[in-house]
């Protein structure tokens, strides 16, 4: 047997063991067939999501010229407007999410490897930012900067980061006391490179199970912020802000809350469950 | 011990204790140990758990933890490695000082592959290549005796077996060609056949490249196989330091004869029960005032609340004989006092 064949076998042996259940398969399937409806619908749609047809306002969901979801109180096409709310949640919720474990992680394993003063002083700056009140800090910036998708990104990356961080120092203090640290320690690895060889690759695991749950908590935060039209500018919209508009019509029309609502909880509920069945999968130890 | 060795040794221990700040106040690991390994030596260290063969060879490297007093000198040719700053202890680390650890799936870190775990010293230490260090990698798997090397490398740990992990333990310490090679239990953790193999792999590296060993274990059988000269610890001191056979053949010191005495014989006859050696060690944390050994000595008496220092066993011919005893009789009378 090869090096390259084993090399192989592992990703094999990976894959089926993350798919060993119909659930990952169905929750794959349905993220993906979401992804690429996000991408390919408001291509090849005849409407687009900022043009209001007056003619239109409040058609239900009907298959006559293809208008699925219905259209909204300025009679836009709901169904592209809705991919572009899953388009713009997806997005920041990776991106933010990208951010966050990134800086987090790098954060939490100085701290916790460091110790000591060093360990003192990062987490009190992540006890400081954690006593910023949020919502009026992103009003603040609106106010300042004008709406801007960037500072959605700035706002939940400023946030979100420092619960990673602190799960991630926490990890970092056990592993630090594992014996193969001081063997590494005893061939002359310094810290850099224990941290970045020795303590990131034992934190993945976690890491990736909790990124894959920041994801879905990062698109509800953004909810929350469009929500209360803080999040995206209109007539450009996310899929809080499409729950917002929806809310407001909800007894009258309530397929214009229900659907972006249901898509949301699906993209959500998918993330999690992917998030969970990835740390299965990923554990060395049950090879 | 005489100026002239002092020269020869590589690594002297002088005076060294180690204590840990506990709940009931300090906690000794080390009570003032003094050895000296020379060149081309192999010092076998035994004694019971506890004892502080492990903690010794930590303070060696300075990888004791952040809580541990560390008192006395550790000196590397002359140059002192307590209190060195980090980078100096860093450089030295692998290079010029090599531990195998005692548990060898702890001590490997299960989310890395062999490969990387052998290359990253020698990669720092040495300024290989990627390349380099993998070929000097797999031809040390090849000295330990481990089949395939180049699959082995791209495995992990979990892949592998308990023997085979404690020889790439020993090849990993090997990777920077360092002088002096401390081992940790390394042949505790393996059944028979595989601890006489490791014995063979040690060996042969001695004979070929000449590499001070200190063995650290609690089998004397073992340390009879490859120790030049041996020092028996008990709770936190070395009570008698001699070259390996004259240990066996006449120990100088109760504990070490009662030692001797508790092994397992061939010749015994079945269904005997094993002698051993009544009483338990002073934990760490116990004040022993006097000779630690003195509850379970049979020769105790007023002297021993006195601590004894470890003096030579001068009435022998071979003078490199130490023991910390004050009971100075004939060797034969040792023999018998656990009969």
């Amino acid at each position: 047997m090869s090096a390259a064949a084993t090399m192989a076998g592992s990703w094999r042996q990976f894959w089926q063991r993350f798919n060993a259940r119909r659930s990952t398969t169905v929750a794959l399937w349905t993220l993906a067939l979401i992804v690429a409806a996000t991408l390919l619908v408001p291509v090849f749609s005849p409407y687009d999501y900022s043009t209001p047809a007056w003619t239109r306002i409040f058609t239900a969901p009907t298959w006559r010229g293809g208008q699925l979801f219905g259209t909204d109180a300025l009679g836009r096409d709901l169904l592209v407007r809705v991919m572009w709310g899953c388009r713009i949640s997806l997005l920041v919720g990776l991106v933010a999410s990208l951010v966050s474990v990134v800086i987090g992680v790098l954060w939490g394993a100085t701290a916790g490897y460091l110790g000591g003063r060093s360990d003192a002083l990062l987490m009190r700056a992540v006890d400081v930012l954690y006593s910023v009140p949020f919502i009026p800090l992103v009003i603040v910036l609106n106010v300042l900067f004008g709406r801007h998708l960037l500072l959605v990104f700035a706002g939940i990356g400023a946030v979100s980061w420092l619960d990673i961080a602190r799960i991630v120092r926490g990890q970092t203090l056990a592993i630090r006391n594992r014996e193969y640290i001081d063997a590494a320690r005893a061939l002359g690895v310094r810290a850099p490179a224990m941290i970045r060889r020795h303590v990131i690759p034992n934190l993945l695991g976690i890491v990736i199970v909790y990124a894959t749950l920041t994801v879905p908590a990062v698109i509800l935060f953004e909810a929350l912020l469009s929500f209360l039209g803080l999040g995206v500018q209109a007539p450009l919209a996310s899929l809080g802000s499409l729950v917002a508009e929806g809310a407001s019509e909800m007894q009258a029309n309530p397929y214009l809350l229900i659907i972006p609502a249901l898509l949301l909880s699906l993209i959500v509920l998918c993330l999690n469950h992917l998030g969970d069945r990835l740390r299965d999968a990923l554990d060395p130890h049950e090879h | 011990m005489s100026t002239e060795r002092e020269d020869q040794a590589l690594l002297s221990v002088h005076d060294l204790a180690v204590s840990y700040h506990g709940r009931h106040g300090a906690v000794a690991a080390l009570r003032g140990v003094s050895l000296e390994l020379r060149a081309r030596e192999c010092l076998g260290v035994v004694g019971e758990s506890g004892c502080g063969k492990t903690q010794l060879l930590h303070a060696v490297m300075g990888l004791c933890s952040g809580g541990a007093q560390l008192q006395g000198s550790v000196r590397y040719r002359g140059r002192e490695l307590l209190g060195a700053p980090p980078a100096t202890l860093a450089a030295l680390r692998g290079r010029r000082l090599a531990l195998v650890f005692q548990d060898p799936l702890s001590a490997l870190n299960p989310y890395l592959r062999i490969g990387t775990q052998l290359c990253e010293g020698a990669r720092r230490q040495l300024g290989l290549t990627r390349r380099d260090a993998g070929r000097r990698a797999s031809a040390l798997l090849d000295t330990v005796q481990i089949e395939q090397p180049a699959l082995r490398l791209r495995q992990y740990p979990h892949e592998l077996s308990g023997g085979m992990r404690q020889r790439v333990m020993i090849a990993m310490a090997l990777m920077c060609d360092p002088e002096v090679l401390l081992l940790d239990e390394p042949t505790t953790a393996l059944d028979v056949t595989v601890q006489a193999q490791v014995l063979a792999v040690l060996r042969e590296l001695r004979a070929r490249t000449g590499m001070a060993m200190i063995f650290v274990t609690h089998d004397l059988s073992v340390l009879a196989a490859i120790a030049d000269r041996v020092a028996v610890m008990y709770a936190g001191r070395v009570v008698e330091l001699a070259p390996a056979a004259q240990l066996y053949a006449a120990p100088r010191h109760p504990y070490t004869a009662g030692l001797l005495h508790s092994m397992p014989r061939l010749d015994a006859p079945l269904y005997e029960r094993l002698p051993a050696i009544p009483g338990q060690p002073p934990r760490p944390g116990d004040d022993t005032v006097g000779c630690a050994f003195a509850p379970r000595c049979p020769l105790v008496h007023a002297r021993c609340a006195l601590m004894p220092a470890l003096r030579a066993a001068n009435d022998l011919a071979v003078g490199d004989a130490w023991v910390a005893c004050h009971v100075d009789g004939p060797p034969q009378r040792l023999r018998e006092i656990w009969t």
